[in-house]
């Protein structure tokens, strides 16, 4: 079988990379004894998968990773149901596992699923978000220059935009972006947002991965309500 | 207390690699600071990757964190992007534990295994707010101490620091621990108060409490300016290491490392004897974990960290006298152990021979991609001088016997530069490296051989210690002569000879070079053994405004009668039985290893009334390495002597070992 887990990454860990990430992971399986499938040859890799690489310094409530088991092993519902405790008990502190679920034979890897993401971006200094928010909902085109493949080209990145608003404190800026083709990192959303400001002193939380079906949208795996919310920063 | 975090954090948005400067690692302990603890912040000078596998720091940091009066935290040298935002933003060096400020320690603990370090040591006191003279310190600075294999000779280093360690930690850090508490509860008096109490420790050198003179460019004395401070200093020997089953809780890092698996020490010192080797020399006598306690460490250590690799350290694994017991439990608990990926065993530091190959496949069944075997010289002649005593008939059957098994690249590691090195000897390094290939492609023609060459530089406490290093142009000209006649399918890597002459500089430095490392800190000379931050330049340039003649540091040989500046620190080596070993290897003949050979009085068994902790009293199975090397068939083996006991002598060349540590990292 194939598990999936949603799991948060907050406080100090977001400085770790998604390589440093798959890693942890790595081991923490192992720690935990759970019978995670190989593949085959000289170097066997444990067959995981990751979902949409969360960029390095950014938190989030929503990444998932899917765990190949090795065959004939299976987990009944009571030990799904103890399997984010157990998995949270051997991760480094700050990652959390918030709930674990069984995935379809051929129902797609996340990355093949996931059609938008939404992220929140609060600014270090005050910020007008209302104000920013509709001035790039108001823009015919977002014209950004990047980088690709050593060269620079420039993408109109407003299609990518499925959605904008501001928190209702008014300190966040609440993005859902489409994940399809080269997508919009938030980086590059808060630099467009939220010009004038260091882009580096954004936060950046990533709160849901979306999966669209003929106009549905559901959440790859939602939260069950009794999940409490994630201790904002893990103490120094 | 004094935590940063919130103000380093919105840095490291900034920096390549955070994951450097968070902590969090599996491991970790949550500091416990408070009255009546003795604050410890262990330092290494180089960056994370390379300084957390670090296994002496981690022991350390577990020891002391165990005793209720004392507390460990680590730090390592931050990278010049975040050291530029440190300064610009006035944040001071911080322990990655609790970021807490390090100048908020009792104690800056430095591990020093490289001497290119040393001016990353002055730019971290430096950054914690700390005074980088000693004598401008005041009560309320962090006493500043080293140790690690470079503090065999500390003097260059001997102006910056006030407290220097000698040899193993294990019980010394306690010692220290208790001196320093009193001093605090008795109201932090003068420095020179906790100071002299701490040179009465064995093992603890203060440098401030001793006159150095001179005569003319030479050493003349040192001498201590008290009389209840030791005329000499001798290193600390941890006589059992069952005793010390540590690290108990190996650090396991949230991002990438160098050795970035489990390690289990199975013995320390190594008794072979070869004269460029510091560690080997200084760190006598041989003394072996017991092997159910290695397979103990292993099992429980795979179990926590959850890493699927081992490496059983030493200086020479394949010695261990247990080993084949060691390899056959860690497999047997490796089969039983849950299925998922398999358990990889690395045995580094292997010697060269078939039997030692045999044993690396046993334990590697899978991937076999590389093996390194380090020669070290071109030919027989030259190795019998250095006492690696390889016959080409080891090397050869270790290379067939790891071709026919599967592996497909070896990596040779060779010095050049060496006590009377002849072009003959140079050119005998390709010519190995051509005869590996030429075997190698019998079994496949993926088969690859890579040469590493290193200058050889001379260490303080070896036989070597008296030998005038090769010049910048002798060992750039050895190496553009074997890159000449570099044979088809070898790749051949050299060090950079630039570094190694500024590592001559420091090596064998006196007190008179400390002016000359903290120009080079000053002139932005910080990760100078890194490539790219390297730059010999600021050395010569720093050189000659102090005045200081580079041959007369680097490339003279010295004398029997010369006061060396580590005459007054001890090893336990006797100065005598170095000298005849010097006369020896200029003789070309060999000696035995004293594990299984009789003793030939070194000094340190016999000075320190300890002895080798070794299970078997048979060498291990295997080639001429592990045999007695049958010696007297190819070179008259100088007879075991009795040396009176003289004046007692004391202590490394890990520093090609540091640069492979930093060659795997990058």
């Amino acid at each position: 079988m194939i598990l999936r887990v949603r799991y948060a990454k907050l406080g100090k860990v977001r400085f770790t990379s998604h390589r440093d990430t798959a890693r942890i992971w790595e081991r923490a399986l192992r720690r935990a004894g759970v019978p995670v499938a190989t593949s085959q040859g000289f170097t066997p890799r444990p067959r995981v998968s990751f979902g949409l690489a969360l960029p390095t310094g950014a938190e989030s409530i929503a990444e998932y990773l899917d765990v190949e088991l090795i065959d004939g092993s299976t987990l009944d519902d009571g030990e799904l149901g103890g399997l984010p405790d157990r998995l949270t008990g051997v991760l480094p502190a700050g990652f959390t596992v918030l709930v674990a679920g069984r995935v379809a034979p051929g129902s797609g890897s996340v990355q093949e699923v996931v059609s938008s993401v939404t992220w929140e971006l609060t600014p270090a200094a005050a910020t007008d978000i209302h104000a920013a928010a509709d001035s790039l909902l108001s823009a015919t085109a977002l014209p950004l220059e990047r980088e690709r493949k050593g060269g620079r080209r420039v993408d109109d990145v407003r299609p990518l935009i499925v959605s904008l608003s501001a928190s209702a404190d008014g300190a966040t800026m609440i993005a859902e972006l489409s994940t399809a083709g080269r997508s919009l990192r938030p980086a590059e959303l808060a630099a467009l947002a939220f010009t004038g400001a260091d882009p580096v002193g954004v936060r950046v939380l990533r709160t849901h991965q979306w999966i669209e079906h003929n106009g549905d949208r559901r959440e790859v795996l939602a939260l069950p309500a009794a999940v409490p919310a994630p201790a904002a920063e893990a103490s120094a | 207390m004094t935590a940063l975090w919130t103000r380093i954090e919105p840095l490291l948005g900034q920096v390549q690699k955070p994951a450097r400067y968070i902590g969090c690692e599996e491991g970790a302990i949550t500091p416990r600071h408070g009255a009546g603890r003795v604050s410890w912040l262990l330092a290494y000078p180089d960056t994370y990757e390379i300084g957390l596998p670090n296994q002496g720091l981690q022991i350390l940091y577990e020891v002391l964190n165990e005793r209720p009066d004392a507390v460990a935290e680590r730090t390592y040298a931050p990278w010049r992007d975040l050291d530029v935002l440190l300064r610009r933003h006035r944040v001071p060096l911080f322990s990655v534990d609790s970021h807490r400020a390090a100048g908020d320690f009792d104690l800056l603990a430095f591990n020093l295994s490289a001497e290119l370090v040393y001016t990353n040591v002055l730019e971290m006191i430096d950054l914690s707010g700390t005074p980088v003279r000693a004598a401008d310190r005041r009560p309320e600075h962090p006493l500043v101490v080293i140790g690690g294999h470079c503090a065999f000779n500390p003097e260059p280093l001997a102006d910056f620091v006030d407290v220097v360690v000698l040899g193993d930690g294990e019980e010394v850090v306690g010692e220290i621990t208790d001196v320093v508490g009193a001093w605090i509860r008795g109201g932090r008096a003068d420095r020179e108060h906790v100071l002299r109490d701490l040179a009465q420790l064995p093992g603890v050198y203060v440098p401030s409490l001793y006159d150095v003179t001179y005569d003319g460019p030479f050493l003349a004395a040192v001498t201590p300016r008290f009389p209840d401070v030791p005329a000499v200093v001798d290193k600390r020997t941890v006589a059992d290491l069952g005793e010390w089953p540590y690290p108990r809780r190996q650090l396991v890092p949230l991002t990438e490392v160098v050795h970035d698996r489990l390690s289990v020490e199975v013995f320390r010192g190594c008794t072979r004897g070869c004269r460029f080797c510091q560690a080997g020399m200084i760190t006598r006598p041989v003394r072996e974990r017991p092997a159910a306690q290695v397979r103990t460490m292993v099992a429980e250590g795979l179990a926590r960290t959850g890493y699927d690799e081992v490496s059983l350290t030493s200086l020479s694994t394949a010695d261990f006298s247990d080993i084949e017991t060691v390899v056959g439990d860690v497999l047997a608990d490796r089969a039983s152990r849950s299925p998922g990926c398999p358990t990889t065993i690395n045995l580094p530091s292997l010697r060269v021979d078939a039997f030692t190959v045999g044993l690396a496949g046993q334990v590697n069944s899978g991937r076999r991609s590389g093996l390194t075997f380090a020669p070290e010289a071109g030919s027989w002649r030259l190795r019998s001088v250095i006492n690696k005593l390889i016959t080409e008939d080891d090397l050869y059957g270790a290379v067939e016997a790891a071709f026919s098994a599967g592996w497909t690249r070896m990596k040779l590691y060779f010095m050049t530069g060496l006590p009377t090195e002849t072009d003959e000897d140079t050119l005998g390094i390709a010519e190995l490296a051509a005869n590996c290939v030429a075997i190698g492609r019998r079994h496949t023609s993926r088969a690859s051989v890579t040469a590493s060459v290193g200058g050889f530089v001379p260490k303080p406490h070896t036989p070597f210690q008296w030998f005038g290093q090769n010049t910048l142009g002798e060992l750039r000209r050895k190496i553009d002569l074997l890159r000449t006649r570099k044979p088809r399918h070898v790749q051949l890597k050299w060090h950079d000879p630039a570094a190694t002459v500024a590592e001559g500089i420091a090596s064998r430095g006196d007190r008179r070079i400390g002016r000359v490392i903290e120009r080079v800190w000053r002139s932005g000379g910080t990760f100078q053994e890194w490539g790219e931050c390297f730059d010999l330049a600021r050395w010569t340039d720093a050189m000659a405004v102090e005045g200081l003649a580079l041959d007369w540091y680097v490339h003279r040989h010295r004398t029997v009668d010369e006061v060396l500046p580590w005459d007054h620190l001890s090893a336990g080596l006797h100065k005598d039985f170095l000298w005849d070993d010097w006369r020896a290897a200029l003789a070309g003949s060999g000696v035995e290893d004293c594990r299984w050979t009789p003793c030939y009085d070194c000094g340190v068994c016999t000075g320190y009334g300890i002895e080798h902790v070794v299970a078997s009293t048979l060498p291990p199975a295997g080639g001429s390495q592990g045999t007695g090397q049958e010696l007297d068939n190819v070179h008259g083996v100088p007879r075991p002597r009795r040396v009176q006991p003289a004046q007692l002598l004391a202590v490394r060349s890990l520093a090609l070992t540091h640069s492979h540590d930093r060659e795997e990292h990058q």
